[in-house]
């Protein structure tokens, strides 16, 4: 294909001014001789480079050029070729629009590039007539990179978070008491239950409906034990609607140890821990279902919910049952803030565990999570200050891409 | 052993994954790629686990013929009915279940159940935005003027209403309270995930009898 | 007499629901049987979604993720058939993925509607359909490395080295931009997070009107470069590419029901007010 390159304007050039010749008149020349005629000549890429791909994991090289100097009107892009050695064949590699000047030559392409070995790049600029050939750039190789530099804000706020956590672990250890502000919702768990239990109704909890892998459903199962707890001391039955399949053990577990912990595990019924459906509407009905035929009193929505929170709320509400919900999903709060009674906002959901409990270890990470929250605040104060006198350090240390 | 065994592998999994975001390396990568993927496989079989509670709960309701029990025996037959033909036919564009029990059951009745928002979001916008203190009046102005931002009526009364309604949803009250819950959820979320990991909080695996 | 009143008026504050329903009722379906065509100004951020496609060159090749349900289908399917209109009029290829298991009918059903039905598409050499792949966070991260490797077939079981416009397509770099039809999890906001920023890619989001105030604040730092929000944007976007549809016809409803809902608030804070005095 290279040859060809070469020998195919030479000839046309000469066919060209062999018909002249016969025509009488100076055709104008289609390739070979065109800068004579005004037609510039399709000329290389400039300053290519080939280097290791930065902040990856050892299989990919990148490879950079500025477009050819001059105007290049009829140039449609690049087509990027690789050997072994500078004096072998070089085999096309991938072809990019005449807009990028950038390749990276990854683990997916057809011609890969394996960790550690040396190889040699050649771009070539390409119009509807031929190419035009870079010099061969290299040797270069792949290298794995083991710390991704531009991540180490994130590191050092894990470590600053971590480190929080520890010295108020230690703190509480020491038995010196730490203030949380008193937070309604939590409080009037114990009253929601209370009440269904003058009512002679069951308490309803929803986990949400998400699986186990999400945050907020194992925060909820925490809680569960708690509630189911107190359930069981007022001797009231709890209803606890499943949405995800892997989450029946799970609670049935929480429930379980709950009721173990008020010391009444004989009136654990595992019937009342029920999967009704992995589809958002119609677990949405079952509940509501639920809430109706078997006159719940209290509701608990504590976890992960989506669109089914406002449907699951107002019927609670239509049913006079006392609601309390907590989530963490910021978009569904209005429609819990609207219908139930108390409502655990973010992270208030996230700190139940330790508020109720009142155990200095989950104490701990409490306080860290505030600690990290007053740093932050400083940092957007000092930052959105240090930006509006134009100094931008900050916040190029802190932006990861 | 019972409780010890769940919590050195949550520790294991959960500081691997957090210490393979640093770490670019292929290897590294690859092996978090295959940990992603053996969640998947166990959360799979749980469908077995969800398809018994729901067959024995229901079944020992219409065994006893407790309150509401042809509920349970249509929730059984639906499920058995589903799973069947779905297994049966398979899921092709032409077939009975997807014709059929798709599109005209499954597919109207999410639907419908989802229609229901509108309803309800009226019933507790009447109930709920009652004046009582200067915030309550704040939240009722606001809401009014982003919903009558939202529609033609209100740009019609006057331009300024669309401009008003971005201004609060986009660079304005709504933005700004979104991104503080959400760095205060997320710092919850970080908080409560260290917990489970450094086995600080373990009443979610149990008594462990 | 007094009491009479007080009663009326506690009455009224406190109406049965019903009431509410019927009135919501009446002012959504009276439009759909007598439609007023109200005009519409598009958003800024909707106006941005469809500049981005817009500015694309003809015959680009776009990521369409189809992560929505029958539940949401009112609201989304729409704005994934508008979507289409402007792919097809400039003559996009289009490669659809699912990240949600019922979102590869709905996709084929937009496709069918819209690609094939009025601009001849041809599968596989115009537009293709992967399918559903689980995996979640995990799959929008393997697709920045190898959406082939992501996607070994496409949502009717072909391997996708038997698909020609397969070929051209590695990961999220063969790719301008992607966009992301998202009815709740996973959707816009994971892709925020773990590929937005990590893979440099832009990102466009059609999300209900209920994720809107979530999302606005990625819109607001540019992590999403333009956004149809709700029906209402989706009626602004078919606006905006000359082809009035579902969305446009819904907006009618929309208004009206905003207005009974306005009118609830307002009457239900005088019947409250009056009610005080009366008693006072």
């Amino acid at each position: 294909m290279r040859s060809m390159q070469f020998s195919m304007p030479k000839a046309c050039a000469a066919l060209c001014l062999v018909l002249s010749a016969f025509s009488g008149s100076l055709a104008e020349p289609i390739l070979g001789d065109q800068q004579a005629a005004g037609v510039r000549a399709l000329l290389p890429p400039r300053d290519v480079q080939a280097m290791d791909t930065p902040r990856d994991g050892g299989l990919s090289l990148t490879i950079r050029w500025q477009p050819p100097s001059g105007e290049e009107a009829g140039l449609l892009g690049y087509r990027i070729y690789r050997a072994d050695s500078p004096n072998w064949e070089f085999r096309l590699v991938g072809q990019v629009d005449r807009n990028t000047m950038e390749y990276q030559n990854i683990p997916n392409d057809s011609i890969k590039v394996q960790m550690g070995k040396e190889y040699y790049y050649k771009v070539a600029a390409y119009d509807s007539l031929g190419e035009a050939m870079s010099e061969a750039v290299g040797p270069v190789k792949s290298r794995p990179t083991w710390f991704d530099i531009h991540r180490l804000p994130i590191l050092v706020a894990i470590v600053l978070f971590f480190g929080s956590v520890l010295v108020f672990f230690r703190i509480t250890k020491r038995g010196k008491g730490l203030f949380i502000r008193r937070i309604a919702g939590i409080a009037a768990m114990e009253e929601a239950v209370g009440r269904a239990t003058e009512l002679g109704r069951p308490v309803l909890y929803v986990p949400g409906i998400m699986d186990v892998d999400n945050i907020q459903t194992i925060a909820s199962m925490v809680i569960l034990v708690d509630v189911a707890k107190l359930a069981a001391q007022y001797d009231v039955p709890i209803i606890v609607p499943l949405n995800r399949a892997f989450v029946v053990p799970m609670a049935e577990e929480s429930v379980r140890q709950g009721f173990l912990n008020a010391g009444r595990p004989d009136s654990y019924d595992p019937d009342n821990v029920r999967y009704l459906s992995d589809e958002q509407f119609a677990f949405t009905a079952g509940v509501n279902g639920i809430m109706v035929r078997e006159k719940t009193a209290a509701h608990f929505f504590l976890g992960a919910f989506f669109a089914e929170s406002l449907i699951l709320s107002e019927m609670g509400f239509s049913t006079g049952a006392i609601q309390i919900a907590g989530t963490a999903n910021i978009h569904q709060l209005p429609f819990f803030v609207v219908a139930c009674d108390y409502t655990l906002i973010g992270e208030e959901f996230y700190a139940a565990t330790a508020y109720i409990s009142k155990d200095p270890q989950l104490l701990g990470p409490l306080k860290g999570a505030d600690f990290m929250k007053v740093v932050i605040m400083a940092l957007l104060v000092v930052g959105s200050l240090l930006e509006l006198f134009g100094v931008h350090w900050l916040t190029g240390l802190l932006t990861l891409s | 052993m019972k409780r010890q065994i769940p919590l050195l592998i949550t520790f294991f999994f959960g500081i691997f994954m957090i210490i393979q975001y640093f770490i670019p390396h292929h290897g590294v990568n690859e092996w978090g790629g295959r940990f992603q993927g053996w969640t998947i496989i166990v959360l799979a079989f749980a469908y077995v686990l969800g398809v018994a509670n729901v067959l024995r709960i229901s079944l020992e309701k219409v065994y006893r013929k407790e309150a509401d029990w042809p509920f349970k025996l249509v929730t059984c037959i639906s499920l058995v009915l589903m799973m069947g033909i779905g297994l049966v036919e398979g899921v092709g564009e032409d077939t009975f279940f997807v014709r059929r029990l798709y599109n005209q059951l499954y597919v109207p009745m999410g639907a419908t159940m989802y229609s229901t928002l509108a309803f309800f979001i009226a019933s507790a916008a009447y109930r709920a935005f009652r004046i009582r203190t200067w915030h309550a009046a704040l939240l009722a102005v606001t809401a009014m003027l982003v919903m009558i931002g939202r529609i033609p009526i209100g740009q019609g009364i006057w331009s300024g209403f669309p401009r008003l309604s971005d201004w609060i949803m986009f660079e304005g009250p709504n933005m700004v309270g979104q991104r503080a819950i959400l760095i205060g959820a997320a710092l919850g979320a970080i908080s409560t995930g260290l917990k489970m990991v450094f086995g600080i909080e373990r009443s979610y695996l149990g008594s462990g009898d | 007499m007094a009491d009479d009143k007080q009663s009326w008026l506690n009455r009224m504050a406190n109406l049965d629901k019903r009431w509410v329903f019927l009135c919501i009722l009446l002012a959504v379906g009276f439009p759909l049987f007598f439609p007023i065509g109200l005009p519409m100004r598009p958003s800024q951020p909707v106006k941005d979604f469809y500049e981005v496609l817009q500015a694309l060159p003809d015959g680009s090749m776009i990521l369409l993720s189809g992560d929505y349900d029958p539940g949401t289908k009112a609201e989304l399917y729409p704005q994934n058939v508008a979507i289409l209109q402007q792919a097809c009029k400039k003559h996009m290829k289009v490669v659809a993925i699912a990240l949600w298991p019922t979102g590869p009918p709905m996709l084929e059903r937009a496709f069918n509607e819209v690609a094939v039905g009025q601009y001849g598409y041809k599968y596989g050499v115009d537009y293709v359909n992967l399918g559903f792949k689980e995996g979640r966070e995990a799959v929008m991260v393997e697709m920045g490395r190898s959406i082939r490797h992501a996607f070994p077939r496409d949502f009717y079981g072909t391997p996708i080295s038997q698909i020609p416009l397969m070929d051209k397509v590695e990961n999220y770099n063969s790719f301008p931009v992607l966009i992301d039809i998202s009815a709740g999890y996973p959707g816009t906001k994971e892709f925020v997070q773990y590929t937005q920023g990590r893979f440099n890619i832009t990102l466009l989001s059609a999300a209900p009107a209920v994720s809107v105030p979530e999302f606005s604040a990625y819109y607001q730092s540019r992590q999403i470069s333009g956004m149809l929000t709700g029906i209402a944007g989706g009626a602004e976007y078919e606006a905006l590419i000359g082809h009035p549809a579902l969305s446009a016809r819904a907006m009618d409803g929309i208004s009206f029901g905003h207005l009974v809902i306005i009118l609830f608030i307002l009457l239900g804070n005088v019947f409250h007010f009056l009610g005080k005095r009366t008693s006072a």
